[in-house]
């Protein structure tokens, strides 16, 4: 083998090396990494995991949003108008958070009906639904305010 | 009466600027083909007048904003009578149509300046440069012509008033990011055309790489102020005081960005060593692959965000092939032609070309992972494996420790030699550097935080080593002239861009640490009267107003900020109500500094008199925008180098024959 080909030989086993091990980090962090999203309907049927950060979203049911005496803890349920689930929260919202529009929050459940959410996301504009509660809404209501 | 036709000169411009691009895109390349001088010389007109058409249609849109034609579909969405003129002119790119259209007049204006800055380069050359912008133009024309037509109408049924631009953009971190961003975008067109032309006309010499060099630095340049801005924009303007969320939409700018910066490096060793030619080559094409499928993937609506605007599931099908051809394509030509420019030229494994493998090497692995964590949700959506979204952590701990490990060669580099050197001597150069750079590092958390931190030494090792390792090849360069200024004018432009850019990531790189580690946030619930300590500042709420602005009204905060008991001054944070949209929109109250910022936003009303307020104190936050702003001010200065000019002239000479470019880069 001559030198030339003896380096490119090299570096090929060392980019495939590199690769290899880019790869595991890039599997091992993404399946430790990852949010499944759930719609309230599937978190009440038990199908969502406990001790595993997901996401949720629906719309905020009307009437549900509940704010400490005290302190920045809040309470709010999110709906698919099939099943609700309480939504705990500590902190501000954001500025388009109100009741009766979409939500996406991120956070562990407590049980299958009380998720504690780390944060909280509402759409940039009014015309804007996340397409995930797009989706779970779909067939759910037919009503005047899904357009 | 010509005030009602405007949109329709704008269309009409369109078209016309369309069909010069087409013609661009297909006459000077089959000139070169067939050896026609007249059919090459299509290319530069071409060129200019399809700018100057597209100038025409911009400035048709931008006039029906400010003359509120609310009878254009586009103008109505996004505009409003109440908006201030300066947003009005700024509301043309509010959203995806005018995006589109001021992406192709950029894409007009790079084609146009290299149209003008190629007086020296041999006329096959620019005719095959012109022709593969020409058809990128053609793809991207097409696009805004057939998916999002800014200058549709709504007749007759007109409404009275507009619906305003949506709040969040009417600010001027918006009104100058995206122009920066698409300038970047589009500006890797060039390089891309460049090295397509390359390859077909099988020349790919030192001469090639001059050429191309500058336009590289340059949309480089911008797209690192694209992204600084946008991360600036989304710190103040979005009122939680994140600077980057590993949101998809960033993600999108930043593969462009690291796929080009690993390109200005190869692009370095392909002209003074004339080796990695095909890598160099195949970057060029990954770079703008990237740009436009950051493109798609802000525009087609596939992702959760602000920028998400378009849900025409048209437009990312289009973009989507335009993708598809462009990458087919490229990589097509590549594959036929690459191994007749390529050869291999020797190095040892310590040497700056070795060195500048590995930075490679390390670039596109930051740059795949970032793909991965990008599109894997989007693969599985599409595949209905599940909706998903990953995190920040995927990316931190992917991202962080390549960074450092980017650093450490980054120290080595600007010392070493090209093609070989011994190691012993690297070693003694850069003793010193190294270990300076620990010891300061190890104490300086001590110093400034009062207790011993490991991530905050470690952030600091990477950025001091960079910086003395950088000082001490100062130091070397300098030591044998007679004075220090002579010594310090005789080193080039491109060597002071490469020693402010890398100190840019270094600035960046503490800006990263400080404020990730000292970062300092209370969300706290106060009411006029009542008071609050963070970081050693108390923050007494005075009272609350209501203030009308043009478009909105706000009720604004008064706090009181005071150190140690004496009053320093005051901050007015507002929650704002936008009329036009019903929209509320957080106005954050900053004091900012090079040390620290003060950030104080206010939440939301409480009911009982109180407000939720959030108060930050972000040290360096500064740091972060300020090395980006180094970093592009390092590209632009190595444009300047005076061998990027010299060497066009005397690339004029083989002018002469069509073939001769072939025969040099064969031998």
């Amino acid at each position: 083998m001559n030198p030339k080909r003896k380096q490119r030989l090299m570096v090929l086993l060392g980019l495939a090396t590199l690769a290899a091990i880019a790869v595991g980090l890039v599997l091992y962090s993404l399946s430790s990494n990852i949010n499944l999203f759930f719609s309230p309907e599937q978190i009440v049927k038990g199908e969502a995991p406990l001790e595993q950060q997901i996401r949720a979203g629906g719309m905020v049911k009307e009437g549900s949003v509940q704010r400490d005496k005290e302190s920045l803890d809040v309470s709010f349920v999110v709906t698919d108008y099939a099943s609700d689930v309480e939504v705990r929260y500590s902190g501000i919202l954001p500025d388009l958070f109100r009741e009766g529009q979409g939500v996406v929050v991120v956070g562990k459940l407590e049980n299958n009906k009380i998720l504690r959410a780390g944060q909280v996301l509402a759409k940039h504009d009014e015309n804007y639904m996340p397409p995930e509660v797009a989706e779970a809404m779909q067939g759910k209501m037919p009503t005047e305010t899904l357009e | 009466m010509l005030s009602k036709i405007i949109p329709e000169l704008g269309h009409f411009a369109l078209i016309l600027a369309l069909l010069m691009a087409l013609v661009q895109a297909v006459v000077p390349m089959a000139g070169t083909l067939t050896r026609r001088p007249l059919w090459m010389a299509f290319a530069k007109p071409l060129a200019s007048g399809q700018f100057l058409f597209l100038a025409i249609a911009y400035l048709c849109l931008t006039t029906s904003f400010l003359l509120d034609d609310f009878s254009v579909a586009y103008v109505a969405n996004n505009s409003n009578s109440m908006l201030p003129w300066y947003y009005k002119t700024t509301a043309v790119w509010g959203s995806h149509e005018g995006s589109v259209l001021l992406w192709s007049l950029m894409l007009g204006g790079w084609g146009f300046a290299v149209s003008q800055c190629s007086s020296q380069l041999p006329r096959d050359m620019v005719a095959r440069v012109l022709s593969v912008m020409g058809m990128v133009c053609v793809g991207f024309l097409l696009f805004v012509l057939i998916t999002s037509n800014p200058f549709e109408r709504l007749l007759p049924n007109m409404p009275q008033d507009g619906a305003d631009l949506n709040p969040l953009l009417q600010d001027f971190g918006l009104v100058i990011h995206p122009p920066m961003l698409y300038m970047g975008y589009v500006g890797f067109s060039v390089v891309f055309a460049f090295a397509i032309a390359g390859l077909i006309g099988g020349r790919l010499d030192a001469a090639w790489t001059r050429w191309a060099r500058p336009w590289t630095n340059l949309a480089w340049a911008f797209l690192t102020v694209g992204i600084a801005l946008g991360s600036w924009w989304a710190y103040y303007e979005l009122g939680w005081g994140g600077w980057w969320f590993w949101d998809p939409v960033e993600n999108a700018s930043l593969l462009p960005w690291l796929a080009g910066t690993a390109l200005i490096h190869s692009l370095a060793v392909t002209e003074k060593r004339g080796s990695f030619k095909s890598w160099t080559l195949l970057l060029a094409i990954t770079t703008f692959s990237l740009s436009l499928l950051g493109t798609f993937l802000v525009r087609s609506g596939v992702l959760t965000s602000v920028h998400a605007f378009a849900n025409d599931p048209a437009r990312g099908t289009f973009i989507l092939v335009l993708l598809g051809l462009t990458v087919g394509l490229s990589l097509l030509v590549f594959a036929l032609r690459a191994p007749r420019v390529s050869h291999s030229i020797g190095f040892t494994w310590l040497s700056r070309d070795a060195l500048l493998l590995v930075n490679n090497i390390l670039l596109v692995i930051m740059t795949v992972t970032v793909l991965l964590g990008t599109v894997y949700p989007l693969l599985l959506d599409a595949l209905g494996l599940g909706k998903i979204s990953v995190g920040p952590p995927y990316f931190n701990a992917l991202f962080v420790p390549l960074t450092g490990l980017l650093c450490v060669f980054m120290g080595l580099g600007p010392s070493s030699r090209w093609k070989q050197m011994s190691g012993r001597e690297l070693f003694k150069r850069l003793l010193g550097a190294g270990i300076a750079s620990v010891v300061i590092a190890a104490v300086a958390p001590l110093v400034y935080g009062g207790q011993w931190n490991l991530w905050v030494s470690l952030g600091l090792v990477m950025a001091l080593w960079i910086v003395l390792s950088l000082g001490r090849d100062l130091f070397d360069k300098v030591r044998n002239a007679s004075s220090l200024g002579i010594g310090l004018r005789r080193l080039s432009p491109a060597y002071w861009g490469m020693v402010v850019g890398h100190l840019g990531l270094a600035v960046t790189i503490v800006g990263v640490t400080m404020v990730s580690n000292y970062n300092i946030e209370r969300n706290v619930r106060l009411a006029p009267g009542e008071s609050v300590e963070v970081a050693g500042y108390t923050f007494a709420m005075q009272g609350l107003r209501e203030r009308r602005g043009p478009n909105f009204i706000a009720d604004t905060a008064t706090i009181d900020v005071s150190r140690n008991g004496e009053h320093r001054f005051t901050m007015q944070p507002e929650k704002r109500l936008y009329l036009a949209r019903g929209m509320p929109m957080t106005d954050v109250a900053l004091r900012p500094g090079l040390l620290r910022d003060l950030y104080v936003a206010l939440g939301e009303d409480l009911g009982d008199g109180s407000w939720a307020l959030r108060i930050q104190f972000k040290p360096f936050v500064r740091w972060l925008w300020l090395g980006a702003l180094l970093m592009a001010a390092g590209g632009m200065l190595a444009v300047v180098d005076k061998r990027y000019r010299r060497v066009k002239r005397r690339a004029q000479q083989p002018v002469t024959s069509d073939t001769s470019g072939f025969k040099e880069a064969q031998a």
